[in-house]
């Protein structure tokens, strides 16, 4: 089997080398081949591993690949942990990315168009963004796969930076590299939480390898250590690892980079920014278990900051007019109810939206893009309308991706949030009373901006301009294939995963739960089967709250619309002060602004003026040279340039030393 | 019979004449390489002197090897003072500082 888990990684490594360094010489025929076949390949063995697990009983595999260095008893290894999480996080992620792969075919067709004239990086940037991509898948998997922290840290850090130089695939706009310098900056925030977290786990647990750790961990349970007065290690450590967990996962307040985010092309926004990518948080979270049960705070903590996330992100999604940035918002707000899921000990739940929410947000991101390509990169909803008539395809899909997502019964994300609204409700921990108002209204929020969306895109009167109007169309197959592929699973995976997810613990032994705080048992007791389930469902209060929001869209987006093309505008406008709030999105990008980037570049330019300038250059530098020089001011006058003076001033000194010599 | 001290007297004031030579002299560049002759003769005066009275004939010896070394460098003297002179147009000391800080 190692051989067989070695292929899955390297296999889009391959495909982005080939690419990467090769693309001029194979052009964009060979670019795309070389990595759909890296990343296929890598996408059958995954599935074929998951079927392995799911059918077979495929035991666990748990062990080193490459040993890079001992150090002091502790092993920096490569390895890998196969077991059933990690085979679903893999099927998930090489499922997706090779969607995505083939849906790039289409979109980045004419990406000439997107650089000025004559630009440099604009050369060959279809290969480089295909090997982008793969070398994501790459990094992704490693990530996954990983079966200690370090490897776990690199694949971190890697998916970071591939994120980094996709967001500014389009290097020669302004906002593109603006949004990558932020997006890596407030990572980094995040990561400096991580490595703390890593180094607190290597210092008192002496090993980097999960199982090791997990297996100590419970030792350590009731130790406290004197940081901050005194807290309990196990606290300490997943809040540290969740700081981590919120930047990648783009959790309140380290969320800021991910709307940006939407700068870079629309097939890295699905792939990184909606279904993979940031969901590593939550993925790395669930695999910590073992840590986080230790700790009701940290999983407070946890919930806290997941469910305030689901509730706020959310809202702002309602006054945006930009496609991908209502879809950023969606993701963020859908990111908090996994976190949330987390907080709430219901690893699985989490884990389950991840993978429902994999599929149907790559699914609305790639309908999005869709529909940016037909319209010519306008990206402003408000100029859509209508376009259900021409792009059916796409139409029948968003629809589907939108209906998942607000959680309609049936569709595969009405299972996972309801199992997450569900356990939040049934958790004990501090705030999950107030996890679940949020997360219950959220789910009011969630239907009201995705069908507004939905509504502006694709019904009404088309509101485009005349050149743009006669020539939109429906995608080319590389774009409408995946839409359906990915359709297919947003409607059904729900159905046929919930009762092994959720209910018969199918990820056994990969996520650990306390008794005490096992909230999804409260599911498994009353589980009578989907059907049942669904019902139920329909009589809670999320699902009511759900319903109406889709009730109010429709009526103001498309019944009132229909008479008043301005609805839109006149509701925010006479929400006076609360569209102001959301549109400043809380005001934490101003503040940022303000005060992390403004203070930083004022130390930056203090420590430079006085530190650098004035002591460094003026004193030490330039202050030496000067003294130096004045003192020679003073002493060069010795010098007359007479021989007569030198002649006597040799003669001085003889005497001099001869006095020397004979006096003593 | 003349003593010892009688010829290390006259070579010290031989020696002292061309420190006085040197110092008192502002105008003439020859004069200064004549004084720094002086004080080499000045110097062969006393090899000479204690070779003859602590008979031992190494001193001479040295004299012969000083007397060669100073006519080479007196050559070499003149040889720059002519390129010096044919540059400046003067061998005047006084205006000869281009060493001056």
């Amino acid at each position: 089997m190692e051989n067989i888990y070695l292929t899955i990684v390297l296999a889009p490594l391959a495909g982005a080398i080939i690419a990467g360094f090769f693309g001029g010489k194979i052009g964009r025929t060979g670019a795309h081949s070389a990595t759909i076949a890296g990343v296929g390949l890598s996408a059958a063995l995954s599935l074929w591993v998951l079927s392995r697990f799911i059918w077979h009983d495929q035991p666990n595999f748990n062990g080193p690949v490459y040993t890079w260095m001992v150090s002091d008893g502790m092993h920096f290894e490569i390895g890998f942990l196969v077991d059933r999480l990690t085979a679903l996080m893999m099927a998930t992620v090489t499922f997706v990315s090779l969607m995505v792969h083939l849906y790039t075919i289409g979109y980045m067709a004419d990406d000439a168009h997107n650089w000025p004239d004559g630009a440099l990086t604009g050369k060959n940037s279809y290969q480089r963004f295909f090997s982008y991509i793969s070398l994501f898948t790459f990094s992704m998997l490693m990530l996954v796969m990983s079966n200690n922290f370090m490897q776990l840290f690199f694949g971190w850090e890697a998916v970071g930076l591939v994120s980094y130089l996709l967001i500014g695939f389009w290097s020669t706009r302004e906002s593109a590299i603006f949004a990558n310098m932020k997006a890596f900056l407030v990572n980094r925030v995040g990561d400096f939480g991580f490595i703390l977290g890593i180094a607190a786990i290597g210092m008192y647990f002496g090993s980097m390898d999960y199982a090791e750790v997990f297996a100590k961990a419970p030792e350590h349970a009731d130790t406290q250590i004197a940081v901050f007065g005194g807290v309990s290690l196990m606290t300490l450590i997943c809040i540290l690892l969740f700081i981590g967990a919120m930047g990648k996962s783009a959790q309140v307040p380290l969320h800021v980079w991910l709307p940006d985010s939407m700068e870079g092309p629309t097939p890295i926004s699905a792939l990184i920014h909606a279904a993979t990518m940031v969901t590593a948080g939550i993925f790395m979270v669930a695999r910590m278990s073992p840590l986080f049960e230790l700790s009701t705070t940290a999983l407070s903590f946890v919930l806290i900051v997941g469910a305030v996330t689901a509730f706020f992100m959310g809202l702002i999604g309602l006054v945006q007019n930009d496609i991908k940035r209502v879809v950023a918002y969606s993701t963020l707000s859908q990111l908090g109810y996994m976190t949330a899921a987390l907080g709430a000990s219901a690893y699985a739940a989490g884990v389950f939206h991840l993978m429902t929410h994999a599929f149907f947000k790559a699914l609305l991101f790639l309908a999005a893009g869709s529909v940016i390509i037909a319209m010519h990169h306008d990206q402003d909803i408000r100029n859509m309308g209508g376009l259900r008539k021409v792009m059916p395809i796409t139409w029948i899909t968003a629809l589907i991706g939108s209906l998942a997502l607000i959680a309609f019964p049936g569709f595969s994300g009405f299972f996972s949030k309801d199992a997450i609204i569900e356990a939040v409700h049934h958790s004990d921990v501090f705030g999950a009373g107030f996890g679940w108002v949020l997360l219950s209204i959220g789910a009011f929020v969630t239907a009201l901006y995705s069908f507004r969306m939905y509504y502006l895109v694709f019904h009404g009167q088309p509101r485009m301009d005349e050149h743009t109007r006669s020539h939109l169309h429906e995608t080319p197959w590389v774009v409408t294939v995946p839409l359906i592929a990915l359709a297919i699973p947003s409607i059904f995976i729900g159905w046929y995963t919930v009762e092994p997810l959720l209910i018969n613990n199918w990820l056994g032994d990969a996520i650990y739960v306390k008794p005490e705080n096992d909230t999804l048992h409260v599911l498994a007791d009353h589980w009578h089967g989907q059907t049942a389930f669904i019902l139920h469902g329909m009589a809670a209060p999320p699902f009511w709250l759900a319903m109406g929001g889709l009730a109010l869209a429709t009526a103001i987006w498309l019944v009132l619309h229909r008479r008043n093309p301005n609805i839109d505008a006149e509701i925010l406008a006479k929400a006076g002060p609360v569209t102001q709030v959301l549109e400043n999105k809380y005001g934490f990008d101003d503040f940022n602004q303000k005060v992390f980037a403004g203070g930083g570049r004022g130390l930056g330019n203090m420590l430079w003026s006085t530190g650098d300038r004035t002591l460094i250059d003026g004193a030490v530098v330039n202050g030496s040279a000067r003294l130096v020089g004045h003192l020679a001011g003073i002493l060069r006058h010795l010098q007359t340039g007479y021989l007569y003076h030198y002649a006597i001033a040799m003669i001085i000194g003889l005497a001099g030393l001869l006095t020397v010599f004979v006096a003593l | 019979m003349i003593a010892l001290s009688d010829y290390l007297m006259l070579g010290e004031l031989l020696f002292a004449i061309a420190l006085a030579g040197i110092f008192l002299n502002r105008k003439n560049l020859i004069l200064l390489l004549m004084c720094i002759e002086l004080m080499l003769l000045a110097v062969n005066m006393n090899f000479v002197a204690f070779s003859h009275f602590l008979g031992d004939g190494a001193g001479q010896i040295f004299v012969f090897f000083i007397l060669t070394v100073a006519a080479a460098e007196a050559a070499i003297g003149l040889a720059i003072l002519v390129v010096l002179f044919r540059n400046r147009g003067t061998i005047n000391v006084e205006d000869l500082d281009m060493l001056k800080g």
